[in-house]
């Protein structure tokens, strides 16, 4: 996993609550069998009309935004567990989402791929989503080891939450699974217990 | 003490804890399929890790799987070899597989509750959000990504943080039509998508008491709909007599203790929740969604509410809905009964009840998709094919389906689908459908109306 510290970057505003990771990345786009490609796909069908040709209607799609950072309404990654959400929103260059709610599995899976998701008040985002459309080279910076998101040259800054643990396997670039395999010892000895 | 069902159930698996972070817990059943395994299998590969406990997993292939000729090769090349490479990754790692033809292939949430796979007291995962429908068993279920599904693989444990208690308690008598998929419906029209995230959700009341194993998991399956990690009904003397001589159930002297075990289950009289809700049996009726998300449900006899914000808004125009509007007499062309919510033999018998004698509309075209081989076998026996048969429906072989599409069944552009499945999120059943979730009943009724009806009008 890549590790993350900080981030100063411009961001794509995506004014749509419960984005469910049905949209994010369409299950006909899940028959692959690693992790790659799937960047190409985020948002779909959005991003794309059904004849194929661009939907500049679209935010990922609009010249004037532009960043590694997705700004996106209240319940994102609702839906289903499909880790393919995480791989399409890094593999299309995102390093941080941010919404006033996250679905569980989906924060988890963010989490595990060094997608980043920052979690911040519901006046905060309808704040940060006005500035970035009203100013789209605003540079938004987010700080992973102080946790705070603020925007620079304005008064605009909030800390956000992160479990103590994974914020040590983010900022190390370590997962879970080495982890576990450090336990081995641990875990047979609650199975010998249990059986 | 007093502890919860899900405390109870929880506790019991924690290897270990980190200090002000995740715990340990130990994962008793992995039930894996072909979409969201490939990539973990690659991890582990790549890194040189064995899987720990290949005897604590079972594999199936449902979400590619056709539903037509299935003695045939796939057609689709992509989910060919996707099932292909689930083939090869249990053989490889000596996982129990039931691969398409096999007697026990079936929708992974079917399928591992019919052969006793799933008990009372576990600790169960799968890379599929509709895991909580093992939570009928007063399991701790529910769907996890593909790391995690690698980090099972090569521990049989997940690095967790415990989430918070929700009860969510319905009493009363339920009204005639009123079937299981309407009271989770109902539930989530009034809690919305997000009201369970960080929470488990415990089901309680003389209602889900009431209720059949298959009603019950109709309810858990759908707890993710609201947000919720997983949903959870204290096993009893029904959980008991479902799981009692399945395949994999233990037998004899093994599953007394075991009952004596699951007895001991329930939440504590007095043991507190975080959040809790209740309703009243009396106040629901048959449901049906209007929107671009399952907690976008009305009585059937109701008109779509009027509210003023961009996503809404957005919601009715994908589905070329108005608000204010009556969903009643609306002509519906597709309709499909399966997917894990609602393919068991239960809910084929309510629909089968329902069209015996009639005739499907002419301008419907109507799935039946079981959720197993033994449900397939099931309605044969039991003689349902025959009144589908005469009646004009189709009765498939089983798999996912036009649940979400993965295969062949496809609603098409802007196409109405009544639906049993859980999700009506734009795109789920084919690019640019237009799904409304409902119980089988009104499925069923549907497909024979042709449009959608006020079942209570003719149930009364």
């Amino acid at each position: 996993m890549e590790k993350f510290t900080t981030l100063n970057s411009r961001a794509i505003p995506l004014q749509i609550e419960n984005v469910d990771t049905d949209q994010i990345i369409p299950a006909r786009f899940l028959k692959a069998t690693d992790k790659k490609g799937f960047g190409d796909n985020v948002f779909r069908d959005w991003r794309y009309q059904k004849d194929g040709s661009v939907n500049t209607d679209f935010a990922l799609n609009n010249a004037n935004y532009s960043g590694t950072i997705l700004v996106a309404g209240d319940n994102f990654g609702c839906g289903s567990s499909r880790e393919h959400a995480a791989w399409a929103l890094t593999g299309y260059g995102f390093k941080v989402v941010v919404s006033s709610f996250f679905a569980d599995i989906f924060k988890g899976n963010a989490l595990n791929n060094g997608l980043l998701p920052v979690q911040v008040s519901e006046s905060f985002l309808k704040e940060l989503l006005k500035t970035i459309e009203n100013t789209p080279e605003t540079v938004i910076n987010v700080n992973l080891e102080a946790q705070t998101i603020s925007v620079n040259n304005i008064n605009l800054s909030e800390s956000f939450e992160i479990d103590a643990y994974k914020k040590t396997c983010m900022i190390n670039g370590y997962d879970d699974i080495d982890y576990l395999l450090s336990k081995k010892a641990v875990i047979e000895a609650f199975e010998n217990a249990n059986s | 003490m007093k502890k919860t069902l899900f405390d109870k159930v929880w506790d019991a698996h924690v290897v270990d804890t980190i200090e002000n972070g995740p715990q340990v817990l130990y994962i008793d059943k992995h039930l894996i399929h072909e979409v969201t395994s490939p990539q973990a299998f690659n991890e582990l590969e790549d890194r040189g890790i064995p899987v720990f406990r290949p005897n604590q997993i079972v594999a199936t292939a449902d979400h590619n799987t056709p539903t037509q000729n299935q003695d045939q090769p796939i057609k689709d090349q992509l989910s060919r070899k996707q099932l292909e490479q689930l083939s090869k990754n249990c053989h490889k790692n000596n996982i129990t597989l039931f691969e398409l033809g096999h007697k026990y292939n079936g929708i992974v949430h079917v399928m591992a509750p019919e052969l006793g796979i799933t008990q009372p007291g576990m600790t169960m995962v799968c890379g599929d959000s509709h895991t909580s429908t093992h939570g009928a068993f007063g399991t701790i279920a529910f769907g996890i990504g593909t790391s995690q599904v690698a980090q099972v693989f090569a521990s049989q444990c997940l690095l967790l943080t415990k989430p918070k208690s929700l009860r969510v308690s319905v009493n009363g008598k339920l009204k005639n039509g009123v079937l299981p998929k309407d009271v989770i419906l109902y539930i989530i029209s009034k809690l919305g998508t997000n009201s369970g995230t960080g929470y488990f959700c415990e089901y309680a009341g003389n209602v889900f008491e009431e209720m059949s194993m298959e009603g019950r998991m109709t309810v858990c399956n759908m707890s993710i709909e609201m947000g919720a990690r997983g949903g959870m009904i204290a096993p009893d003397q029904t959980t008991f007599d479902y799981v009692e001589g399945r395949e994999y159930a233990p037998k004899g002297e093994a599953f007394d203790k075991k009952v004596a075990h699951w007895k001991t289950l329930p939440t504590d009289e007095g043991a507190t929740f975080d959040k809790e809700y209740s309703f009243d049996a009396e106040d629901i009726e048959p449901m049906i969604t209007y929107g671009t998300n399952p907690g976008m449900g009305i009585k059937i006899t109701e008109n779509i509410p009027v509210e003023d914000n961009a996503s809404f808004k957005k919601s009715l125009e994908y589905m070329n809905f108005e608000a204010g509007e009556s969903l009643i007499n609306k002509p519906i062309n597709y309709v499909f009964i399966g997917s894990c919510t609602n393919s068991r033999i239960e809910d084929f018998r309510v629909a089968a009840n329902f069209i015996k004698g009639k005739q499907k509309a002419e301008n419907v075209t109507a799935w039946l998709v079981p959720g197993s081989k033994q449900v397939e076998s099931q309605i044969i026996e039991e003689g349902l094919k025959d009144i589908f048969d005469e009646a004009g429906f189709e009765l498939r072989q089983p798999g996912c389906s036009a649940c979400l599409a993965m295969n062949d069944d496809k609603i098409p552009q802007g196409e109405y689908c009544v639906s049993t499945s859980n999700r009506n999120f734009e795109g789920r059943q084919g690019q640019g459908s237009r799904t409304i979730l409902a119980s089988p009943l009104v499925a069923a009724a549907t497909a024979v109306e042709g449009k959608i009806i006020d079942i209570t009008k003719q149930l009364n």
